[in-house]
C-alpha cells in the first residue's frame, strides 16, 4: 500500500476550507447549511464529523466530495480550487482520488456484487478485461471472502454485506480519500463494529477518511473530531 | 466501457420488459407501414419497367367514345375503318400496326361451357404481340392460339376443340406464354383467332381496336401528336392512349394510397415516438436515485446521456427490425392483391424500401430518447441522491 503523501501533491494538506458558505435558495427563504466554515484537512487524518441533525455535516461531506460547490469562500481539494473545475474535472477528482460510502449502501441494483465493484474501474480504465483482478483483491480486502455472493444482486446481501461491497466499490479506484456518511447508520452494533474496524484498518494503509456520525463511540475510532452546529464548527479536536 | 453502458440500458429495459415491449409495438406498426408501401410502390415501378423494356411501348388507338359523325353521315364512328388503318401506317412509318376485333363469345371444350375473351387478327401480326408456349403460331385462316389463364380455366391443350355460340368448331394449335399485366390487350384471358375468319361469320364496319408498337420510347409523344393531328382536327374521332400513360395514371393514384399510408405509418411513429419519451421520461424519475448514485462514483454527464441514448436506440432498432422482419410479410401480401406477383419482393429496391422503413424507426427513437437522455444528465448528483 501506498505511503501518506505518495498520492496527488507532496502538500500534506489535502483539503482547505477557507471562509466557505453553502446557501440554499428555497422560496420559503435561503437556508445557509454552511456558515463561513474554515478547517483543514491533512493527508492520513481520520475525522470524524459529528452534530444535530440539519447542523450541515452531509453538506459539508458533499462539497468534500466535489458534489456541490461552494456559494461563497474558497475550497481547495488536493491542491485545486473547486471554482476552477468544470462539471467534468469535478466527475474525474470523485472517480479517481474520491471514495464515497454512503448510510444507504447506495449500491446498483441492476448489477451483481461484482459489477458493482467493477464500475468505477471500468468507468476509469475504459476496458473491463485491462482491469485486473483488482475487484477481488478489494472485495478480499473489504472482509467479502465468500466468492459466491460475487454474482448476487445487492439486495439479496445483508446489510452488514451490501455496505462491504460498498466500501470495496469505494476502493478499487485506490482513491485517497474516504468519505463515510453515517457508515454504520443502518447496521446492527456488531456489524458496525466490524464495518469501522475495516476503516480503521484503511486509515492505518493511508487513506484519509472523513465520516459523519452521531455515535460517539463510533467517533472514538477517528483521530480528530469536528462538531457542527447550525452550519459552524463549534469544537475541533485536531 | 460503452459494453457496461449498453449492458445498463438493455437490463433497465428487461426490467421493465411490459413498458419496453408497448413502445416497440409503435415503431413496429410505423416501420411496417412504411416499408411495405415502399416494397408495393418498388414493385410496382419494377414490374411497369420491365414490362416496358421487354414489349417496348405500345400506342393503343380506339375510336372516340361517344357519338360522332363522318361526313355528315350521323352514324356511329365506333370502329375504326380500313382508311383510317392506312393513314395510320403512313404516320408511323416503320412501327408495326396492328389492328384487330375484340369481342367476346359463348364457348364450349368438352363438357365446360362459358364466355371468352376474343381477339381477332391478322396472323401475320400474331408474333409481333404474344409468344408461344406449347404449340405452334397460326398459319392460314384457321386455329385457336390460348392465353394461359383461359387455357387452365377450360382445360385447353394443343388439339383441343372449341365450340362457338353459332356452332363453328376451331382447334387449339398454341398455348401463349404467360405475359401477365398488359396495358393493351389481356391475352393471358383469351382466345386469339385469325381475322379472316372472324369476318367470314361477322359483318363487321372496322375494327376495334389499333395496337402500334412503338420500338422508340421517346417518339411516343411525336406519333401521338401526329395521330392527333390527323384525324381530330375537326372533332374528336380517335383516342390514343400509350402504355406510358396507363403508368402514369396508375402511378398517381399508387402515389395518392402511398402518401394515405405513409401518412399512418408516420404518425404511428409519431405516437411510438411520444410512448418512447413517456417511456423514458419515467425511467428518469424513477431512476433519479440511480442517476445520483452514478455521478457521485465518477461518471459523466455525457455518459449518463450515452446510456439512455442507447435505450433510446435499442427500443429503435427492436422496433426497426421486428417491424422489417414483419415488412416481407406485409410487402407479400400487399404486393400479391395489387400486383398479382411478389417476383420483386427480394429486389435490392424493396430491401433498400425496408431499410427506409427501418431508419425512420430508429430516428424516430433516437429523436425521442435526446431530451430525457439529456435531463437525466442534468440531474444535480445531491438532488438526485437525496430523493427516494
Ligand atoms: N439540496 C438541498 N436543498 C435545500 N436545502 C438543503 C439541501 N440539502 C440540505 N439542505 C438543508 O441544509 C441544512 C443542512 O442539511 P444537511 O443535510 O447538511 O444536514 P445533516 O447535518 O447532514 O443532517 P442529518 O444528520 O439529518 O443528516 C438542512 O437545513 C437541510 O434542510
Ligand atoms: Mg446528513
Amino acid at each position: 500500500m501506498e505511503t501518506v503523501t505518495a498520492v496527488g501533491s507532496d502538500d500534506p494538506v489535502l483539503i482547505r476550507f477557507d471562509d466557505v458558505s453553502k446557501v440554499y435558495p428555497l422560496p420559503a427563504g435561503d437556508v445557509v447549511a454552511l456558515d463561513r466554515v474554515s478547517l483543514t484537512v491533512v493527508r492520513g487524518e481520520f475525522i470524524a464529523i459529528m452534530g444535530p441533525s440539519g447542523s450541515g455535516k452531509t453538506t459539508l461531506l458533499n462539497l468534500i466530495g466535489c458534489l456541490d460547490v461552494p456559494t461563497s469562500g474558497r475550497l481547495v481539494i488536493n491542491g485545486r480550487d473547486v471554482a476552477d473545475l468544470t462539471d467534468d474535472d469535478l466527475t474525474y477528482l470523485r472517480r479517481d482520488t474520491i471514495g464515497f460510502i454512503f448510510q444507504h449502501f447506495n449500491l446498483i441494483p441492476l448489477l451483481s456484487v461484482m459489477e458493482n465493484v467493477e464500475y468505477p474501474l471500468i468507468l476509469k480504465c475504459k476496458d473491463r478485461d485491462a482491469c485486473g483482478m483488482k475487484p477481488f483483491e478489494v472485495l478480499k480486502a473489504a472482509g467479502l471472502d465468500d466468492e459466491r455472493l460475487y454474482t448476487h444482486k445487492p439486495n439479496e446481501l445483508s446489510g452488514g454485506q451490501q455496505q462491504r461491497v460498498a466500501i470495496a466499490r469505494a476502493l478499487v479506484n485506490d482513491p485517497s480519500l474516504l468519505l463515510c456518511d453515517e457508515p454504520t447508520g443502518n447496521l446492527d452494533q456488531k456489524t458496525g463494529k466490524a464495518i469501522m474496524d475495516l476503516l480503521a484498518e484503511m486509515n492505518r494503509a493511508g487513506k484519509t477518511i472523513i465520516m459523519v456520525t452521531h455515535d460517539l463511540g463510533i467517533a472514538s475510532y477517528a483521530n480528530r473530531q469536528v462538531r457542527i452546529v447550525d452550519g459552524r464548527i463549534m469544537e475541533d479536536t485536531g | 466501457m460503452s459494453r457496461t453502458f449498453f449492458e445498463f440500458a438493455r437490463r433497465n429495459l428487461q426490467r421493465n420488459l411490459f413498458r419496453s415491449l408497448l413502445a416497440v409495438v409503435g415503431i413496429v406498426i410505423g416501420v411496417l407501414a412504411i416499408s411495405s408501401m415502399g416494397i408495393l410502390g418498388n414493385s410496382l415501378t419494377l414490374s411497369v419497367t420491365e414490362e416496358l423494356s421487354t414489349v417496348g411501348d405500345s400506342l393503343s388507338v380506339i375510336p372516340h367514345s361517344g357519338m360522332g359523325s363522318q361526313f355528315g353521315g350521323g352514324m356511329v364512328q365506333d370502329k375504326i375503318t380500313e382508311r383510317q388503318v392506312q393513314d395510320l401506317r403512313r404516320i408511323v412509318g416503320s412501327n408495326p400496326v396492328i389492328p384487330f376485333y375484340s369481342t367476346a363469345d359463348r364457348i364450349q371444350v368438352g363438357t365446360k361451357s362459358g364466355v371468352a375473351s376474343i381477339y381477332a387478327m391478322d396472323p401475320d401480326d400474331m408474333p409481333k404481340i404474344v409468344e408461344v408456349e406449347k404449340g405452334i403460331m397460326i398459319r392460314g385462316n384457321s386455329g385457336i392460339l390460348a392465353g394461359p389463364r383461359i387455357a387452365d380455366q377450360f382445360d385447353l391443350k394443343v388439339g383441343s376443340q372449341i365450340r362457338f355460340e353459332n356452332g363453328d368448331t376451331q382447334r387449339v394449335v398454341g398455348i401463349l406464354k404467360e405475359r401477365g399485366l398488359g396495358f393493351d390487350i389481356q391475352p393471358d384471358y383469351s382466345l386469339i383467332v385469325p381475322s379472316r375468319w372472324y369476318e367470314d361469320r361477322n359483318d363487321e364496319k372496322g375494327y376495334d381496336q389499333v395496337i402500334i408498337k412503338v420500338r422508340d420510347i421517346d417518339e411516343v409523344d411525336t406519333l401521338e401528336k401526329a395521330i392527333d393531328d390527323r384525324f381530330n382536327r375537326r372533332e374528336d374521332v380517335l383516342d390514343t392512349f400509350s402504355s406510358k400513360e396507363i403508368l402514369s395514371s396508375i402511378q398517381q393514384v399508387f402515389g395518392q394510397i402511398s402518401t394515405f399510408t405513409t401518412a399512418i405509418g408516420g404518425i404511428s411513429l409519431i405516437v411510438a415516438g411520444i410512448s418512447i419519451l413517456n417511456v423514458m421520461m419515467m425511467s428518469v424519475t424513477e431512476r433519479t436515485k440511480e442517476i445520483g448514485i452514478l455521478r457521485s462514483i465518477g461518471t459523466l454527464r455525457s455518459e449518463v446521456r450515452q446510456m439512455f441514448i442507447y435505450e433510446a436506440l435499442m427500443l429503435g432498432a427492436v422496433g426497426s427490425v421486428l417491424g422489417g422482419l414483419l415488412s416481407f410479410g406485409g410487402g407479400f401480401l400487399i404486393s400479391l392483391l395489387v400486383l398479382q406477383t411478389t417476383q420483386y419482393l427480394f429486389h435490392p429496391a424493396s430491401l433498400s424500401a425496408i431499410a427506409l422503413g427501418m431508419g425512420f424507426g430508429i430516428a424516430t427513437a433516437l429523436l425521442s430518447g435526446l431530451y430525457p437522455a439529456w435531463k437525466a444528465s442534468n440531474l444535480n448528483p445531491i438532488e438526485a441522491l437525496r430523493y427516494e
